[in-house]
């Protein structure tokens, strides 16, 4: 249907909005009422002379005749009978007729495009909530304790309420269950609500179990003196357990995996040792290296894990896995780093993952920000014929040293970069497009 | 003796619960409580039917179905799933994973039993 074939539809409106009767008008305009009516049935096409006389008649601009927001309306209603092949009682909207039923019913009209727009925005609203949800990782984790432990109770109260001549040794361990239960589920069910929430009030918002860890760490200055020497190993548990940091029993299992990661490297590289290898050679890694016959990723955590007297100034590290997300951030100096995900994927950190024999140096422009950065990859399980390698990317942060390496422009994490024209760029900022 | 079940499920309390209603009915129950060697236990154990959690520590129930599909020997072993996700794209992981049963939590005891009593007719 041409949106030509509306003018008649509008004719007709103007025409009885004015008080004219179809025969004056049709008289005033030099043209048979019987034309007229077709032209207002949009059985005749009209345009030129005929069109200029009767908006002459209405005393009205021809343009008006011919485009106006009718034809918003009656795009919306076409957008929205796409949109719905069928009907709610199963039959389809009358293609045919939307421009009569937009011309008797300008009104009703109105409001069904309306509705179908607004009911286009909310399915988009659902969908990116839905997805939002479906892939946030700390939701997903609460509400799967919420529900297991809705479970455990759900069981074990039928057990209770069902079995008749229960053993009172089973009937004390159910007893005791629910009581386990019904506390998580409190638990569970409060952290989802503050959660939801948002309740920056509280200030105990859901943290995920990685910023847990990097409280914990960073409350420690990223040094620990009591796991470095003989027998740390067996203080770590006690050190985890004591920690009001680590709140969930995930953080505390990565705070246990961070702290044995510790004592490896202390061991490899005793601090006494290291203290005398960089007063001989400097604080650089791949002397260091060397010296001890280390591997680089290792030089690197030791280095960051260090005071800053003992590692000769300050030094950043950031550990990321072959997906990119960070495992362990140490921040220096004022670079970037993304609390959770990934980062930018401009950092060597990440281009070491795809060459993982060779390291690279790179002097990274954050913003204003100048910085030394040196990359290595960690191969954490080898290669076989039948799986690749695993591989951790680290990137030790410093001061720039000017001229030692090539510089390169990076970001922090898309989300929040104002770098325009980005190649690697894989979400729009909100910096550039608001939230 | 009953017939077996193997319980692969890392909720304690859960499987104090479903141990103890499997039991009663006559089920010999054993326990497996992460995903890292669940394949070894269902070839140690062999088991009539597994009970198969979703979400556990180590590897998630839907690589170790496909692992115990994969095993000649326990193709046709009935497996029931449990996982506190009911989209209709985790029925259809379940599905093609070669699951028998898809069972969302929170369930009741009688839907276990029924479930794991029609798997395994006596």
């Amino acid at each position: 249907m041409s949106q030509r074939s509306m003018i008649g539809t509008r004719i007709r409106q103007k025409r009885v909005s004015s008080g004219l009767r179809q025969s004056e008008l049709a008289k005033r305009a030099g043209i048979s009422p019987s034309y007229l009516n077709l032209i207002e049935h949009n059985r005749r096409r009209i345009g030129g002379k005929t069109l200029l006389q009767i908006a002459q008649v209405l005393q009205v601009e021809p343009a008006s005749l011919s485009e106006g927001a009718e034809a918003a309306l009656l795009s919306a209603l076409q957008e929205a009978a796409g949109a719905h092949l069928t009907g709610a009682a199963g039959s389809a909207p009358e293609r045919d007729r939307i421009e009569e039923f937009v011309g008797r019913f300008p009104g009703w009209a109105g409001l069904v495009a309306d509705l179908a727009r607004r009911g286009g925005r909310l399915e988009r609203t659902v969908e990116v909530l839905t997805e939002r949800l479906a892939h946030d990782p700390q939701l997903a984790e609460a509400l799967h304790e919420v529900i297991s432990t809705a479970t455990s109770i759900r069981s074990t109260a039928a057990i209770l309420a069902e079995t008749q001549e229960l053993e009172p040794e089973w009937q004390m361990r159910f007893h005791r269950n629910l009581n386990e239960d019904g506390q998580r589920l409190s638990e569970g069910a409060e952290a989802l609500m503050r959660y939801l929430e948002g309740a920056p009030e509280t200030g105990t918002d859901i943290k995920s179990p990685q910023d847990e860890l990097h409280a914990f760490l960073e409350d420690h200055g990223f040094h620990f003196p009591q796991l470095e020497g003989w027998g740390a190993a067996t203080r770590i548990n006690a050190m985890v357990a004591g920690a009001p940091m680590l709140e969930t029993t995930p953080a505390r299992g990565l705070a246990a995996q961070a702290l044995t990661q510790y004592v490896e490297d202390a061991r490899a590289l005793p601090l006494d040792q290291v203290q005398k290898l960089i007063a001989r050679h400097g604080p650089g890694p791949d002397a260091l290296a060397e010296a001890t016959g280390r591997p680089l990723a290792q030089v690197f955590r030791r280095l960051a894990m260090l005071p800053e007297e003992v590692a000769g100034g300050p030094v950043g590290l950031i550990v990321a896995d072959g997906a990119g997300a960070i495992l362990l951030r140490k921040p220096v100096l004022g670079f970037a780093v993304p609390r959770g995900g990934a980062g930018c994927t401009l950092w060597p950190l990440y281009e070491v993952l795809t060459q993982p024999a060779r390291p690279l140096r790179a002097t990274l422009r954050q913003a204003d920000l100048r910085i030394e950065a040196l990359a290595v990859a960690e191969e954490i399980r080898p290669a076989g014929f039948d799986r690749a390698a695993l591989l951790r990317g680290h990137m030790l942060l410093r001061p720039p040293v000017a001229g030692a390496a090539p510089e390169r422009q990076v970001g922090t994490t898309c989300r929040i970069c104002a770098m325009g024209d980005c190649p690697a760029r894989r979400e729009p900022s909100i910096l550039a497009t608001g939230v | 003796m009953g017939k077996t079940v193997l319980l692969i499920e890392d909720e304690q309390n859960i499987i104090e619960a479903v141990s103890f209603i499997l039991s009663r009915d006559g089920w010999e129950v054993k326990i497996h409580a992460n995903g890292h060697d669940a394949m070894d236990a269902v070839r140690a154990r062999a088991p009539d039917v597994v009970i198969l959690d979703v979400m556990l520590p180590g590897k998630s129930g839907f690589d170790i179905l496909s692992e115990i599909r994969a095993d000649a020997r326990f193709a046709d072993l009935p497996v029931l799933m449990l996982s506190a996700r009911g989209q209709a794209r985790d029925l259809e992981m379940a599905r093609r994973a070669g699951a028998d049963r898809y069972m969302t939590k929170p369930f009741s005891n009688a839907e276990v039993l029924d479930a794991v009593r029609a798997l395994v007719p006596t």
